[in-house]
């Protein structure tokens, strides 16, 4: 195998992975245009990135980080309809990063990259940023885990037996925030969703808890993110789109599968 | 309210946890929505091994009471200390598990804390829920949810067990015999228990200290009591004490089939 492939192979294995035990709990709290909204947002910080002239991935963790707490700033002041809160911040980052982009002369930007990621070109620092970084993302989550699973059965009864529901309500939608800004480059802006959900609601079909739900997703997510690359080096698809595919049939296999217990 | 700090920041403090003395204790306690107060002026005093049932017709804020209790609403008035490390069991009044969300009995049963397997078994064979183990909990009947519910807060053996409406979706014969079953819980972990409940017919018989509540308490004391009192069958109406006064005695023969069970025409007590 190539280099490049092995790099690819290894940042599209870490974003499945990261992103199966996430994705499940944002199918659980119903939460598939979260991610949305933060992808959105993801490319007015690349734009932001080479404004200031940091890495563009950088430039993105920190806009999804903000947008992500201006979520919850919005939707929690109930001024606002949840709905209508993700719509504006949505197209209002996306329509400011594509003028911001518009605006930024004399720097070629790839926004086919950007939208549909490109993990062929993947180095070996972005490798380092995706593995450490994931490994962080994971950490934090199982430490949360029990008291999200909590808050999302029932926050009055998780708040009334002791756990701190807004905290941990923050955090996870800072892991979330934190894993788009990651999975990218991988995937890009408009598919980084699709690698939440497609797993997670696939493994969530097959699974009776939700542990298993996590890890499998997560399996599911790699096998997916392997598969997806042969098949786009076999026929010559983009990669991230054909990995998306790879979770998709997974998925379509799975409701044959139920419909026969 | 005039002897309350205007701050309306609620205090929520905390009591050293040696302390004997109330798990929870309530003073002044307001909450106010818009101009309205659902709740005002209560004080109230959750002790261990004591039950008590907060009654009142709809709308005279019993649920509003048990969140503010809980702290899940801040109190606009007065304040609420609990016991420094209190730890309490809760069965909310509704609670509807989403069906995307795979979730056995099992998993319910350590949603907020870990969990002996030992004392998950016994926590639901307690309530008659045993077989359910590995059941997935959106396929449990109405009435099995509300036992295992019961079973996951007491499993943890609590402080304070706080039950608002605990007999939903349980039939009628399975009413006595689950009341039975929460004097029994008090018994055996020694726990305070704060309930809600407007089942007039049974609750009683379970009960160590009744609330009367209609925004403010209207009156409180054990059963018996409460059950003479004419704020009380103001509330109810006239056939309130009829209902009220029957006694039954806690020799734990009572089962399932809910025999025990006395109606109004079957009261044979001399309260009139």
């Amino acid at each position: 195998m190539d280099d490049f492939l092995i790099r690819a192979t290894l940042a599209a294995v870490a974003v499945a992975l990261i992103a199966g035990p996430l994705g499940c709990v944002v199918v659980w709290r119903r939460m598939a245009y979260v991610g949305d909204t933060l992808a959105h947002g993801a490319l007015l910080g690349v734009a932001l990135g080479f404004l200031f002239d940091v890495a563009p991935i950088l430039g993105v963790l920190v806009t999804t980080l903000v947008l992500a707490v201006l979520l919850v700033l919005l939707q929690g002041s109930g001024r606002i309809a949840g709905d209508t809160v993700l719509g504006i911040l949505a197209h209002g980052a996306l329509a400011l990063g594509l003028v911001a982009v518009g605006l930024t002369q004399g720097v070629r930007v790839d926004l086919l990259g950007y939208l549909f990621g490109d993990v062929l070109a993947v180095t070996r620092d972005d490798l380092i940023l995706l593995w450490g970084g994931g490994a962080i993302i994971l950490a934090v989550l199982a430490w949360i885990w029990r008291d999200l699973l909590a808050l999302t059965v029932d926050p009055d009864l998780a708040a009334a037996e002791g756990v701190a529901v807004p905290r941990t309500r923050l955090l996870f939608i800072l892991l979330v925030a934190a894993a788009v800004a990651l999975a990218m480059k991988v995937v890009g802006v408009l598919l980084v969703t699709a690698l939440l959900i497609i797993p997670a609601a696939t493994a969530g079909r097959l699974s009776r808890t939700p542990e298993r739900a996590a890890g499998m997703a997560a399996a599911l997510g790699a096998v997916a993110a392997v598969a997806g690359l042969q098949a786009s080096l076999a026929v010559d698809s983009p990669a991230g789109p054909s990995i998306v595919v790879a979770a998709l049939f997974a998925f379509v296999l799975s409701l044959s599968l139920r419909t026969r217990t | 309210m005039s002897s309350t700090p205007p701050s309306s920041a609620a205090p929520s403090l905390t009591l050293p946890a040696s302390a004997p003395g109330p798990l929870i204790s309530a003073a002044g306690l307001g909450v106010r929505l818009g101009d309205h107060w659902p709740i005002r002026g209560i004080d109230l005093d959750l002790v261990a091994g004591q039950v008590v049932t907060v009654m009142g017709p709809n709308g005279a804020g019993k649920t509003t009471l048990i969140r503010a209790i809980l702290g899940l609403i801040a109190a606009d008035e007065g304040r609420v200390e609990r016991r420094a490390d209190l730890t309490v069991g809760y069965v909310p009044q509704r609670l509807v598990i989403d069906r995307v969300l795979p979730l056995t009995v099992r998993r319910l049963m350590t949603l907020t804390k870990r969990v002996p397997v030992a004392k998950i078994h016994d926590a639901l064979a307690m309530t008659g829920v045993a077989d359910r183990l590995d059941t997935p909990v959106q396929g449990l009947s109405g009435g099995e949810f509300q036992r295992v519910l019961l079973a996951r807060a007491i499993a943890a053996e609590p402080d304070l067990l706080v039950l608002d409406e605990p007999v939903q979706g349980v039939d009628y014969a399975g009413e006595a015999a689950l009341y039975a079953l929460i004097a029994e819980i008090r018994d055996r972990l020694g726990c305070g228990i704060l309930m809600v409940s407007h089942d007039l017919h049974v609750v009683m018989s379970a009960t160590d200290r009744v609330v009367c509540l209609n925004g403010h308490i209207c009156c409180s004391g054990a059963p018996k009591d409460v059950a003479g009192h004419p704020e009380y069958r103001r509330l109810f109406g006239p056939d309130a004490g009829a209902f009220a006064v029957y006694e039954h005695h806690h020799d734990h023969d009572h089962d399932l089939d809910g025999s025990v069970i006395g109606g109004p025409e079957h009261h044979d007590h001399h309260h009139h």
